[in-house]
Protein backbone atom coordinates (compact mmCIF):
# COMPACT_ATOMS: atom_id res chain seq x y z
CA UNK A 1 0.00 0.00 0.00
CA UNK A 2 1.32 3.20 -1.10
CA UNK A 3 1.90 5.63 1.51
CA UNK A 4 -0.32 8.93 2.63
CA UNK A 5 -0.13 11.63 -0.10
CA UNK A 6 0.86 15.32 1.14
CA UNK A 7 -1.26 18.08 -0.64
CA UNK A 8 -1.17 22.27 -0.05
CA UNK A 9 -3.62 24.28 -1.60
CA UNK A 10 -5.86 27.18 0.21
CA UNK A 11 -9.29 26.32 1.76
CA UNK A 12 -11.09 29.69 1.06
CA UNK A 13 -11.01 31.72 -2.05
CA UNK A 14 -12.36 34.07 -4.05
CA UNK A 15 -14.41 33.51 -7.00
CA UNK A 16 -11.95 33.74 -10.24
CA UNK A 17 -9.11 33.51 -8.23
CA UNK A 18 -6.29 31.09 -9.77
CA UNK A 19 -4.61 28.95 -6.85
CA UNK A 20 -1.83 27.10 -6.57
CA UNK A 21 -2.09 23.68 -5.34
CA UNK A 22 1.23 21.51 -4.19
CA UNK A 23 1.09 17.73 -4.06
CA UNK A 24 3.65 14.98 -3.15
CA UNK A 25 3.48 11.22 -2.87
CA UNK A 26 5.83 9.21 -1.65
CA UNK A 27 7.29 6.61 -4.04
CA UNK A 28 10.52 5.28 -4.49
CA UNK A 29 10.08 5.83 -8.86
CA UNK A 30 12.21 2.87 -9.23
CA UNK A 31 13.66 3.88 -12.76
CA UNK A 32 14.18 0.35 -14.35
CA UNK A 33 17.39 1.39 -14.91
CA UNK A 34 19.85 0.78 -11.44
CA UNK A 35 21.11 -2.21 -10.69
CA UNK A 36 21.73 -4.42 -7.32
CA UNK A 37 24.64 -5.61 -5.62
CA UNK A 38 24.65 -8.94 -7.83
CA UNK A 39 24.18 -6.78 -11.02
CA UNK A 40 20.29 -7.92 -11.72
CA UNK A 41 18.67 -4.75 -12.87
CA UNK A 42 16.26 -3.79 -10.05
CA UNK A 43 12.61 -3.57 -12.33
CA UNK A 44 11.03 -0.77 -12.99
CA UNK A 45 8.05 0.65 -10.87
CA UNK A 46 7.07 4.65 -11.02
CA UNK A 47 4.17 6.33 -10.34
CA UNK A 48 3.17 6.68 -14.49
CA UNK A 49 -0.05 9.50 -13.89
CA UNK A 50 -1.45 11.68 -11.47
CA UNK A 51 -4.89 13.56 -12.46
CA UNK A 52 -6.31 15.70 -10.65
CA UNK A 53 -10.09 16.36 -11.20
CA UNK A 54 -12.33 19.57 -10.27
CA UNK A 55 -16.01 18.71 -9.28
CA UNK A 56 -15.77 16.10 -11.77
CA UNK A 57 -13.56 17.78 -14.66
CA UNK A 58 -10.58 16.64 -15.31
CA UNK A 59 -8.54 20.30 -14.57
CA UNK A 60 -4.47 19.03 -14.75
CA UNK A 61 -2.67 15.35 -15.35
CA UNK A 62 0.43 14.45 -16.14
CA UNK A 63 2.12 11.27 -17.59
CA UNK A 64 5.24 10.65 -16.08
CA UNK A 65 7.88 8.71 -16.69
CA UNK A 66 11.11 7.27 -15.11
CA UNK A 67 13.03 10.62 -15.69
CA UNK A 68 10.45 11.84 -12.78
CA UNK A 69 12.39 12.33 -9.31
CA UNK A 70 11.85 10.00 -6.44
CA UNK A 71 8.93 11.06 -4.14
CA UNK A 72 6.76 12.81 -7.30
CA UNK A 73 6.03 16.23 -6.32
CA UNK A 74 3.96 18.16 -8.75
CA UNK A 75 3.12 22.41 -8.35
CA UNK A 76 0.21 23.58 -10.67
CA UNK A 77 -2.56 25.71 -10.64
CA UNK A 78 -6.46 26.32 -11.09
CA UNK A 79 -9.26 28.71 -11.47
CA UNK A 80 -11.60 28.45 -9.31
CA UNK A 81 -15.23 29.93 -10.34
CA UNK A 82 -17.18 27.44 -7.43
CA UNK A 83 -17.00 25.59 -4.36
CA UNK A 84 -16.30 22.04 -4.87
CA UNK A 85 -13.87 19.03 -4.21
CA UNK A 86 -10.62 18.11 -5.51
CA UNK A 87 -9.88 14.56 -6.80
CA UNK A 88 -6.44 13.67 -6.93
CA UNK A 89 -4.66 10.36 -7.87
CA UNK A 90 -1.87 8.99 -8.28
CA UNK A 91 -1.59 5.54 -10.22
CA UNK A 92 1.38 3.10 -9.98
CA UNK A 93 2.89 0.96 -12.89
CA UNK A 94 1.16 -2.06 -10.84
CA UNK A 95 -2.02 -0.53 -11.74
CA UNK A 96 -2.47 0.69 -7.60
CA UNK A 97 -4.52 3.87 -7.38
CA UNK A 98 -3.53 6.51 -4.47
CA UNK A 99 -6.55 9.01 -4.67
CA UNK A 100 -6.96 12.27 -1.94
CA UNK A 101 -10.09 14.98 -1.67
CA UNK A 102 -9.74 18.09 -0.83
CA UNK A 103 -12.76 20.70 -0.71
CA UNK A 104 -12.54 24.31 -1.69
CA UNK A 105 -14.82 27.46 -0.52
CA UNK A 106 -15.50 29.92 -2.81
CA UNK A 107 -16.86 33.09 -0.26
CA UNK B 1 60.04 -7.88 -28.45
CA UNK B 2 59.35 -4.96 -30.56
CA UNK B 3 60.08 -1.74 -28.62
CA UNK B 4 57.41 1.31 -29.48
CA UNK B 5 59.22 3.84 -30.66
CA UNK B 6 57.78 7.40 -28.87
CA UNK B 7 56.20 8.40 -32.16
CA UNK B 8 54.28 4.96 -32.51
CA UNK B 9 53.63 5.08 -28.75
CA UNK B 10 52.11 8.90 -29.23
CA UNK B 11 49.99 7.77 -32.41
CA UNK B 12 48.50 5.15 -30.61
CA UNK B 13 47.34 7.09 -27.77
CA UNK B 14 46.12 9.81 -30.60
CA UNK B 15 44.22 7.17 -32.11
CA UNK B 16 42.72 5.71 -28.93
CA UNK B 17 41.60 9.24 -27.62
CA UNK B 18 39.80 9.55 -31.27
CA UNK B 19 37.87 6.59 -30.86
CA UNK B 20 36.76 6.69 -27.18
CA UNK B 21 35.19 10.41 -28.50
CA UNK B 22 33.07 9.11 -31.39
CA UNK B 23 32.16 6.41 -29.33
CA UNK B 24 30.60 9.20 -26.75
CA UNK B 25 29.39 11.40 -29.55
CA UNK B 26 27.85 8.50 -30.92
CA UNK B 27 25.75 7.61 -27.64
CA UNK B 28 24.49 11.34 -27.49
CA UNK B 29 23.62 11.39 -31.12
CA UNK B 30 21.58 8.56 -30.95
CA UNK B 31 19.88 9.84 -27.65
CA UNK B 32 19.61 13.21 -29.21
CA UNK B 33 18.03 11.59 -32.23
CA UNK B 34 15.63 9.48 -29.76
CA UNK B 35 14.61 13.18 -28.31
CA UNK B 36 13.93 14.44 -31.90
CA UNK B 37 12.16 11.05 -32.61
CA UNK B 38 9.89 12.01 -29.26
CA UNK B 39 8.90 15.41 -30.37
CA UNK B 40 7.95 15.06 -34.10
CA UNK B 41 5.92 12.23 -33.01
CA UNK B 42 3.95 14.43 -30.26
CA UNK B 43 4.06 17.83 -33.11
CA UNK B 44 2.61 15.47 -36.05
CA UNK B 45 5.57 16.63 -37.89
CA UNK B 46 5.19 20.27 -37.68
CA UNK B 47 8.03 22.28 -36.59
CA UNK B 48 7.82 24.13 -33.49
CA UNK B 49 7.55 27.80 -33.47
CA UNK B 50 10.42 29.40 -30.79
CA UNK B 51 8.99 31.49 -27.41
CA UNK B 52 6.39 31.58 -25.46
CA UNK B 53 7.75 28.96 -23.08
CA UNK B 54 9.88 30.01 -20.53
CA UNK B 55 11.94 27.12 -18.57
CA UNK B 56 13.71 27.50 -14.89
CA UNK B 57 16.54 25.22 -14.10
CA UNK B 58 19.61 25.38 -12.54
CA UNK B 59 22.58 26.06 -14.50
CA UNK B 60 24.47 23.62 -12.83
CA UNK B 61 22.79 20.49 -11.06
CA UNK B 62 24.92 19.42 -8.61
CA UNK B 63 22.57 15.92 -7.56
CA UNK B 64 21.32 14.55 -10.96
CA UNK B 65 18.41 12.55 -9.02
CA UNK B 66 16.85 15.42 -8.26
CA UNK B 67 16.91 18.48 -10.62
CA UNK B 68 14.05 20.64 -9.76
CA UNK B 69 12.19 21.51 -13.06
CA UNK B 70 9.34 24.72 -14.05
CA UNK B 71 7.82 25.43 -17.22
CA UNK B 72 5.25 28.11 -18.02
CA UNK B 73 3.52 29.16 -21.18
CA UNK B 74 2.21 32.66 -22.00
CA UNK B 75 -1.27 31.37 -23.11
CA UNK B 76 -4.52 33.64 -22.16
CA UNK B 77 -6.18 29.95 -20.90
CA UNK B 78 -9.58 30.54 -22.00
CA UNK B 79 -12.05 27.90 -23.15
CA UNK B 80 -11.49 28.01 -26.95
CA UNK B 81 -7.72 29.18 -26.40
CA UNK B 82 -5.50 27.40 -24.28
CA UNK B 83 -2.46 25.39 -23.86
CA UNK B 84 -3.71 21.18 -23.77
CA UNK B 85 -0.25 19.59 -23.65
CA UNK B 86 3.38 19.93 -23.07
CA UNK B 87 5.78 17.80 -23.08
CA UNK B 88 9.61 17.67 -21.33
CA UNK B 89 12.29 15.65 -23.22
CA UNK B 90 15.47 15.34 -21.90
CA UNK B 91 18.63 14.26 -24.83
CA UNK B 92 21.03 12.70 -22.64
CA UNK B 93 18.86 10.35 -20.51
CA UNK B 94 18.80 6.18 -21.44
CA UNK B 95 14.92 7.16 -22.38
CA UNK B 96 14.30 10.78 -23.84
CA UNK B 97 10.96 11.06 -22.59
CA UNK B 98 10.49 12.90 -18.75
CA UNK B 99 6.38 13.90 -18.64
CA UNK B 100 3.36 15.10 -20.31
CA UNK B 101 1.57 17.65 -18.48
CA UNK B 102 -2.12 18.23 -19.69
CA UNK B 103 -4.36 21.68 -18.88
CA UNK B 104 -7.22 22.87 -19.56
CA UNK B 105 -9.37 25.75 -19.47
CA UNK B 106 -9.82 25.43 -15.92
CA UNK B 107 -5.87 25.22 -15.23
CA UNK B 108 -6.16 29.07 -15.03
CA UNK B 109 -2.20 29.22 -15.96
CA UNK B 110 -0.37 26.99 -17.97
CA UNK B 111 2.70 26.23 -15.84
CA UNK B 112 3.87 23.54 -13.64
CA UNK B 113 7.07 22.45 -11.37
CA UNK B 114 7.87 18.96 -10.53
CA UNK B 115 11.76 17.31 -10.14
CA UNK B 116 13.06 15.41 -12.46
CA UNK B 117 16.58 12.65 -13.23
CA UNK B 118 19.39 13.96 -15.47
CA UNK B 119 21.93 11.24 -15.97
CA UNK B 120 24.56 13.43 -17.46
CA UNK B 121 24.84 17.37 -19.43
CA UNK B 122 21.92 17.80 -21.35
CA UNK B 123 19.63 20.05 -23.15
CA UNK B 124 15.43 19.81 -21.71
CA UNK B 125 13.63 20.59 -24.53
CA UNK B 126 10.04 21.72 -23.98
CA UNK B 127 7.18 21.91 -26.32
CA UNK B 128 3.86 22.94 -26.44
CA UNK B 129 0.59 22.33 -27.47
CA UNK B 130 -2.49 24.89 -27.80
CA UNK B 131 -5.87 23.69 -28.44
CA UNK B 132 -5.71 25.85 -31.83
CA UNK B 133 -2.90 23.23 -32.62
CA UNK B 134 -0.30 25.27 -32.48
CA UNK B 135 3.48 24.59 -31.64
CA UNK B 136 6.15 26.40 -29.07
CA UNK B 137 9.20 25.47 -27.80
CA UNK B 138 12.15 26.25 -25.76
CA UNK B 139 15.15 24.40 -24.33
CA UNK B 140 18.13 24.79 -21.96
CA UNK B 141 20.89 22.78 -21.20
CA UNK B 142 22.10 21.69 -17.55
CA UNK B 143 25.36 20.77 -16.69
CA UNK B 144 24.95 17.57 -14.26
CA UNK B 145 27.86 17.10 -11.48
CA UNK B 146 26.44 13.62 -10.44
CA UNK B 147 24.10 11.72 -12.83
CA UNK B 148 21.13 10.45 -11.40
CA UNK B 149 20.07 6.88 -13.32
CA UNK B 150 22.34 3.72 -12.67
CA UNK B 151 24.78 2.61 -9.89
Amino acid sequence: MAEKPRLKLPSDVKKGEVIEIKTLLPHVMESGQRKDKDGQTIPRKIVNKFACEFNGKPLFSVNMEPAIAANPYMQFHAKIEESGAFKFTWTDDDGTVTTAEEKITVS
Amino acid sequence: MHQLSRRDALALGASGAALTLIGLEDRASAAAKEAADVINQFTGGKTPANGKVSIELPEIAENGNTVPLSVAVDAPMTADNYVSEVIVVADGNPNPGVATFHFSSLSGKAAASTRIRLAATQNIIVVAKTSKGEFFTNQKLVKVTIGGCGG
